[in-house]
């Protein structure tokens, strides 16, 4: 072991305890944090028998791993995950150009009325979307959208408050000093922000990706209202629905819950420095919801 | 580098060069050309602003004067829906249930996130584990989260009565169906659903307090509880700040718990403000009621808004400005 002892403090009984009190309570917190997904996974594991039993046992007996094909193909979830994952493909591209091109202008460019605007965009995440979904309902039943993703997606193509302020906060810290040296170079603001700017804006697209693509994962209020026919379904709309077609089957539930989990979970591990990110540049605690 | 630009290169972008060629067309200053670049760069959030939101905001307005079922032509009424809306015991039940859930859930948040941030900013080991274990709950699907908390409160099968039963000796309740415990459930799993984020929220706000402010104090001898009261609260007033008006707007919005978990009920007690909305949009068709209802909803949540920013003048401290008059 490497000798400490010049920076080891000698030892002490009140700092020794506090230690293991707070380990204790980050290990208690933690504790209950993952219970909750104990219980999912031991539940979709079970005999609809065990599943329904008094007092509740952790461990399944036998383990049913058919479960997951029971509960996958009771409602067709694969059409469900085809939706749901073009839904948030095409939105998430729909929002890393349109809000990286507004949030260019907002940080690079001078024009009248840009601080004004600006603030428009910021107060529009004052303006719950719940205010407007009459409206909207309304206009996309005008435009026959109705029963179709398109209400989900097409909106995201004209930029959004929250993933606008999070790239022009970025694009603030990218020095000025490489777009001038582009201009002597004949680029024009095109030039400046597609092979400077956004190249250099990794970090940031990547938190508007895993951001977008959860916003969209998790939004249940919009599907509900817009889309009607299962064959349009969402996930979350389709596992609303498995709930409401079956009556006891707690063990497919949470098989199905399961699964719908681990998606936005496997991004989460695998995208965590985004997360960080953009919470970091945006102060909030990721998610825009 | 990146930014070394081979000008022989063909551009990708010749169409959106037009601006500045267009600039040069009109013999505009380089200033006018910028700015028209500007527009055009900003021209999808224009329209999108447009019609996705002052539009529709707008059309709230107006249909909150009409009666109008989607399939008759809609009909002027006045200040009718309002006059209607004051009179509906269920409207002010769905307000009462939102207020009250909303202070149950806020402060809550905000003292859990505190402590878990708190937790995590002292010299621990595995910091990043707990931090990702706290964040789970976060990226979850409210649908999924609904399903999975219906099947933990299930008065007979579930885990939270079977812990209470095995661990403890007791008969738990039927939370969800039960008109007192249902709110105080939502909550437990709200602060479950939460805890994550506020956590990290306030952990960036821990460590960019100056460590000589806790220096200081510790010469003049400050014990750790007024050290916490005297700098890390008031340091953090800011971030309490945020929090409070996000809080306060999540519990408005809330929506998917009431829908899929409780349907309002036991007795209207969990007839929270967005699902009485949404019955009477589209389940009853009341356009014109449910968009006053949405109107409301908005100036509810912009004076609280506002309240909490008057009053923040009192005890929100921003580091950098001076207080006084």
């Amino acid at each position: 072991m490497v000798n400490t002892s010049a920076t080891h403090k000698p030892f002490s009984l009140s700092r020794f305890i506090v230690r293991v009190l707070t380990y204790l309570t980050l290990a208690a917190i933690a504790f209950v944090i993952l219970i909750p997904f104990a219980w999912t996974i031991s539940t979709a594991l079970k005999t609809p028998r065990q599943a329904l039993m008094y007092p509740p046992e952790w461990i399944p007996n036998p383990v049913v791993w058919e479960n997951f094909i029971s509960a996958w193909t009771a409602k067709p979830f694969d059409v469900f995950y085809r939706n749901s994952l073009l839904v948030a493909g095409l939105s998430i591209v729909g929002q890393m150009l349109s809000c990286s091109l507004v949030a260019y202008a907002f940080a690079r460019l001078r024009f009248p009325g840009r601080d004004v605007l600006f603030l428009i965009v910021l107060s529009t995440m004052m303006i719950p979307f719940q205010v407007l979904i009459i409206p909207r309902f309304v206009l996309f039943k005008n435009l026959g959208w109705l029963n179709t993703l398109l209400p989900l997606i097409i909106p995201r193509f004209f930029g959004g408050a929250f993933n606008t302020f999070l790239l022009r906060q970025f694009f603030m810290t990218i020095p000025l000093e490489l777009d001038d040296a582009a201009k002597i170079d004949g680029c024009n603001h095109w030039d400046i922000f597609w092979r400077i700017i956004l190249p250099l804006s990794k970090p940031a697209l990547g938190a508007v990706m895993v951001f977008e693509f959860l916003d969209n994962w998790d939004d249940f209020l919009g599907p509900l209202i817009y889309i009607s026919s299962e064959k349009n379904y969402t996930v979350a709309l389709g596992l609303n629905a498995f709930r409401n077609d079956y009556f006891m089957e707690w063990n497919l539930f949470m098989a199905a819950a399961a699964v719908a989990m681990a998606v936005p979970l496997v991004i989460f591990f695998i995208a965590q420095k985004y997360f960080i990110q953009g919470i970091a540049l945006t102060g909030a605690g990721g998610l825009k919801q | 580098m990146q930014w070394q630009l081979n000008r022989n290169q063909p551009s990708g972008a010749r169409t959106l060069a037009i601006p500045i060629r267009l600039g040069a067309l009109f013999r505009m200053g380089t200033r006018q050309s910028e700015a028209l670049t500007g527009y055009l760069f900003i021209s999808p959030w224009i329209v999108g602003f447009l019609v996705f939101t002052l539009g529709p905001f707008a059309a709230t307005v107006v249909l909150s004067f009409m009666e109008w079922n989607l399939i008759q032509a809609p009909e002027f009424v006045g200040l009718e829906n309002y006059i209607q809306l004051l009179n509906d015991p269920l409207f002010w039940q769905s307000l009462k249930v939102t207020t009250v859930y909303a202070m149950g859930r806020v402060p809550l948040g905000i003292i859990v996130g505190i402590a878990a941030a708190m937790l995590l900013n002292q010299p621990i080991k595995f910091v990043g584990l707990w931090r990702v274990i706290y964040y789970m709950p976060v990226v979850l699907p409210p649908v999924a989260v609904s399903l999975l908390w219906m099947w933990i409160f299930n008065p007979d099968y579930g885990i939270l009565n079977g812990i209470l039963w095995t661990v403890f000796g007791f008969r738990g309740v039927a939370w969800l169906q039960d008109e007192f415990w249902v709110l105080p459930s939502l909550m437990m799993m709200a602060i479950w659903a939460m805890l994550g984020r506020n956590m990290i929220i306030y952990l960036s706000g821990l460590q960019s307090i100056a460590r000589e402010l806790y220096e200081a104090a510790e010469i003049d001898g400050a014990g750790a509880w007024s050290k916490f009261i005297t700098i890390t609260i008031p340091m953090l007033t800011p971030i309490i700040f945020f929090n409070l008006v996000m809080g306060l707007m999540d519990s408005f919005k809330l929506f998917t718990q009431a829908f899929v978990m409780t349907g309002g009920g036991p007795r209207y007690a969990s007839l929270f403000y967005v699902y009485y909305l949404y019955q009477h949009a589209f389940q009853r068709f009341h356009m014109g009621y449910a968009s006053a209802m949405a109107w409301v909803f908005f100036l509810i949540i912009m004076a609280f808004t506002l309240l909490i920013f008057r009053s923040s003048r009192a005890w929100v401290y921003y580091e950098g400005t001076l207080k006084g008059k």
